[in-house]
């Protein structure tokens, strides 16, 4: 058992760069699923460039190929062809295990469904990616409880997720995906299992802390509600970009 | 590795009902093992005393006396052997290490009762000892099985004239009446139909009866026995025997044969006015472990002195023991074997399916950064903890029924014993025991985690995340 394995070292130099490179950029990815013996091309060549401290949407319909996307962003996938680059790091370059360093300590992610760890409270939860880059105690437990506030969950703290709403599950996720101060926080489809009202709660809650935190957010999502709130829009259509244009809140 | 070992606890109770049950074959694994395995160690401490009281740790015979020297124990015996004795009893290694020294003549002839009218002769093996230092060795109980045995007043170092035989030789001898002998049938009468006692050889008869003429008298009540050898030089000899009592042997073919005396009859019978000589010197030591120590420096010591001597232990006497041992830990092996499969199912179905039912989880914490390593080592933690959680629930359940068992009085006659002994488990005595199957079951249920953990650990990310 190797300790590395759930703890990446903190002082690990980051492989992560900043500025004057875009947070993400894509070459000609394409992404085929093979299903029995059919092959089932969910990207079809999409070159982008997502840039830092941004509040960017991916939008389509459903199967439109969004969600594999953020898989590629996200490092959880791999691309047929091209290349992907996220935070300066070509993702091809990396084993399965400095891929998962990788993720730890530049991505945070924020899923549809919540996906919180069951056996863990909302505290254990937020603290969860710190304990992973192994942070130290007392700076964790800072960090978390001011991400706790900063979702206004530091009264349910150590309730257990199937003890929470669903809007406070991803209040829970967003304190997680938000609390190591991540280069990019993935959310796909964050609003989608939520009712309109706590659906725009947690977008103004989101957008908030993005604008406090300056984190690159990343969304797939078809919710006009959360377009809204979009700085640049990427319209995708059958696994190609076919449209790139700020939105509404744009500077 | 807090929190690995905080979300692997907590997802052994998150599936409460599943967990229970599989430490629950992983704890009837372990007890059962536990309690089978204190059973055994108690037949091989109550089968080590019984050999260990009988022939001691060591035996120091002429060279050649262990392959051939039964048939005729008189052409190997120990010259001298005080001297040699003295060289083991002042040897500053051995002296410290040792309860008893003392020489043993083995003897065969034949035995003859003639008295009250009876006439019935059967062959025995006898052995000739120091009665007091018989005694002490029976008192020997390293391992605490209860089985020690009180002074034997029946012999006695002053009374060279006394011995005592077999139950079995007994009964063929026509000695069950007179020795007041329990459960033990008189001999049939002659003429009545039955199987009749074997008749005396007449030259035997004569000779006890020049053994038992005047000047041979009998010197009290007990029944007397005439044993007829041979000198080392070939020339007939006879002995009278005062029985003091029979003895049950455990093994029917000693039981009819078996005459103790005292070392000075035995030698007189084999040597008749020769020079006296032992067939062995029997060493027992105070603990078992220093029996190749004493073994080393008793080699050391008869090479140094020129002296043709071997030395055999226990398990070289008493093939029985080594074979009771051999098929009690093969029966052992085989349980455990058994339990251990058991366990690995249990765990393996339990693990599998857990990964069933937290493949999303997987593929989150995948996504949050958790390397593969990491993945497998949660599961494998996890069936180790139901494996370590099972294991401490059936140690206690073993200690538990251990002591019950042990309280309950219960008596048995093991194997190679006459006399019923206290039927004792011993697990709290055996902590190697408990922790070795401790051990074992655990590994066994980490080992059984293994292959689901690898399933986990391979799980494409998004696969896992689409898993619902």
């Amino acid at each position: 058992m190797n300790p590395s394995d759930f703890a990446v070292a903190a002082a690990a130099p980051a492989e992560a760069a900043e500025p004057p490179t875009p947070a993400v950029r894509l070459r000609d990815v394409a992404k085929t699923y093979r299903t029995g013996q059919v092959d089932v091309p969910a990207l079809r060549g999409i070159s982008l460039d997502i840039p830092y401290h941004r509040f960017s949407m991916v939008v389509g319909a459903s199967g439109s190929g969004k969600s594999t996307l953020l898989n590629l962003i996200g490092c959880i996938d791999a691309p047929t062809r091209g290349t992907v680059e996220v935070c300066g790091q070509a993702v091809a370059d990396l084993d399965d295990d400095r891929l998962a360093d990788f993720r730890a300590r530049n991505i945070g992610f924020i899923f549809q469904t919540f996906s919180l760890v069951p056996v863990l409270s909302a505290y254990e939860n937020v603290e969860y990616p710190l304990a992973l880059v192994g942070t130290p105690q007392a700076e964790r437990r800072r960090r978390t409880e001011e991400l706790l506030e900063a979702v206004g969950l530091s009264p349910l703290a150590r309730r257990r997720p199937n003890e929470l709403s669903g809007g406070q599950r991803q209040r829970v996720a967003i304190a997680r995906a938000l609390v190591k101060a991540p280069q990019i926080v993935l959310a796909d489809e964050p609003t989608a299992n939520l009712d309109s009202e706590t659906g725009a709660a947690i977008i103004e809650l989101m957008h908030r802390v993005q604008a406090r935190s300056r984190t690159t957010f990343v969304f797939a999502t078809h919710d006009p509600q959360l377009m809204s709130q979009a700085d640049e829009i990427f319209a995708i259509r059958d696994g190609t970009l076919v449209e790139h244009r700020p939105g509404r809140s744009a500077p | 590795m807090n929190l690995l070992l905080k979300t692997a606890a907590r997802n052994i109770l998150r599936n409460a009902r599943r967990s229970l049950m599989t430490g629950s074959a992983v704890a009837a694994g372990a007890a059962a093992m536990m309690l089978f395995g204190g059973f055994v160690s108690y037949i091989f401490a109550g089968l080590e005393t019984i050999n260990v009281q009988r022939v001691g740790h060591l035996s120091v015979f002429r060279s050649g006396y262990f392959l051939f020297g039964s048939g005729n124990p008189a052409a190997y015996g120990i010259d001298d052997y005080q001297h040699v004795i003295d060289l083991i009893s002042n040897d500053a290694t051995i002296r410290p290490l040792l309860t008893v020294v003392t020489p043993t003549q083995s003897l065969v002839g034949i035995a003859g009762n003639f008295s009250g009218g009876a006439e019935a002769s059967k062959t025995f093996l006898g052995v000739g000892l120091i009665p007091s230092a018989r005694d002490r060795m029976r008192m020997w109980d390293e391992r605490h099985t209860g089985q020690v045995h009180r002074a034997d007043n029946r012999l006695s170092d002053s009374d060279e004239s006394r011995g005592i035989v077999g139950v079995g030789l007994a009964r063929i001898l026509g000695l069950c009446g007179p020795l007041h002998i329990p459960h033990c049938p008189a001999a049939p009468v002659e003429g009545a139909g039955k199987a009749q006692a074997p008749k005396p050889r007449e030259d035997l008869v004569d000779l006890a009866k020049l053994e038992s003429a005047p000047g041979g008298a009998k010197k009290d009540e007990a029944p007397q026995l005439e044993l007829l050898g041979a000198t080392v030089g070939g020339a007939p000899n006879v002995v009278s025997l005062t029985v003091a009592g029979a003895e049950p042997q455990g093994v029917r073919e000693l039981d009819d044969n078996y005459i103790a005396m005292h070392l000075a009859l035995a030698q007189q019978l084999v040597y008749g006015r020769g020079e006296h000589k032992v067939t062995a010197i029997v060493l027992q030591l105070h603990r078992s472990e220093d029996v190749p120590l004493v073994r080393a420096r008793l080699q050391q010591i008869f090479a140094d002195h020129h002296l043709d001597l071997e030395v055999r232990d226990f398990r070289d006497l008493s093939p029985f023991y080594v074979q009771v041992v051999a098929m009690f830990g093969t029966i052992f092996i085989f349980i455990s074997a058994v339990m251990g499969v058991i366990v690995l199912f249990a765990v393996v179905n339990t693990m599998t399916m857990n990964v069933m039912e937290r493949t999303n989880e997987i593929g989150t914490i995948r996504a949050l950064g958790v390397r593969r390593g990491g993945v497998r080592a949660q599961f494998i933690l996890e069936g180790a903890l139901i494996g370590a959680v099972g294991a401490t629930i059936g140690a206690l359940i073993a200690l538990a029924v251990a002591a019950a068992v042990n309280h309950a009085g219960l008596t048995w006659v093991p194997p190679g014993n006459s006399a019923p002994t206290p039927f004792h488990v011993d697990v709290a005595d055996r902590p190697l025991l408990v922790l070795g199957t401790w051990l074992v079951l655990t590994l066994v249920a980490m080992s059984a985690a293994l292959l689901p953990a690898n399933r986990a650990a391979r799980l494409s990310v998004v696969d896992a995340l689409r898993h619902v």
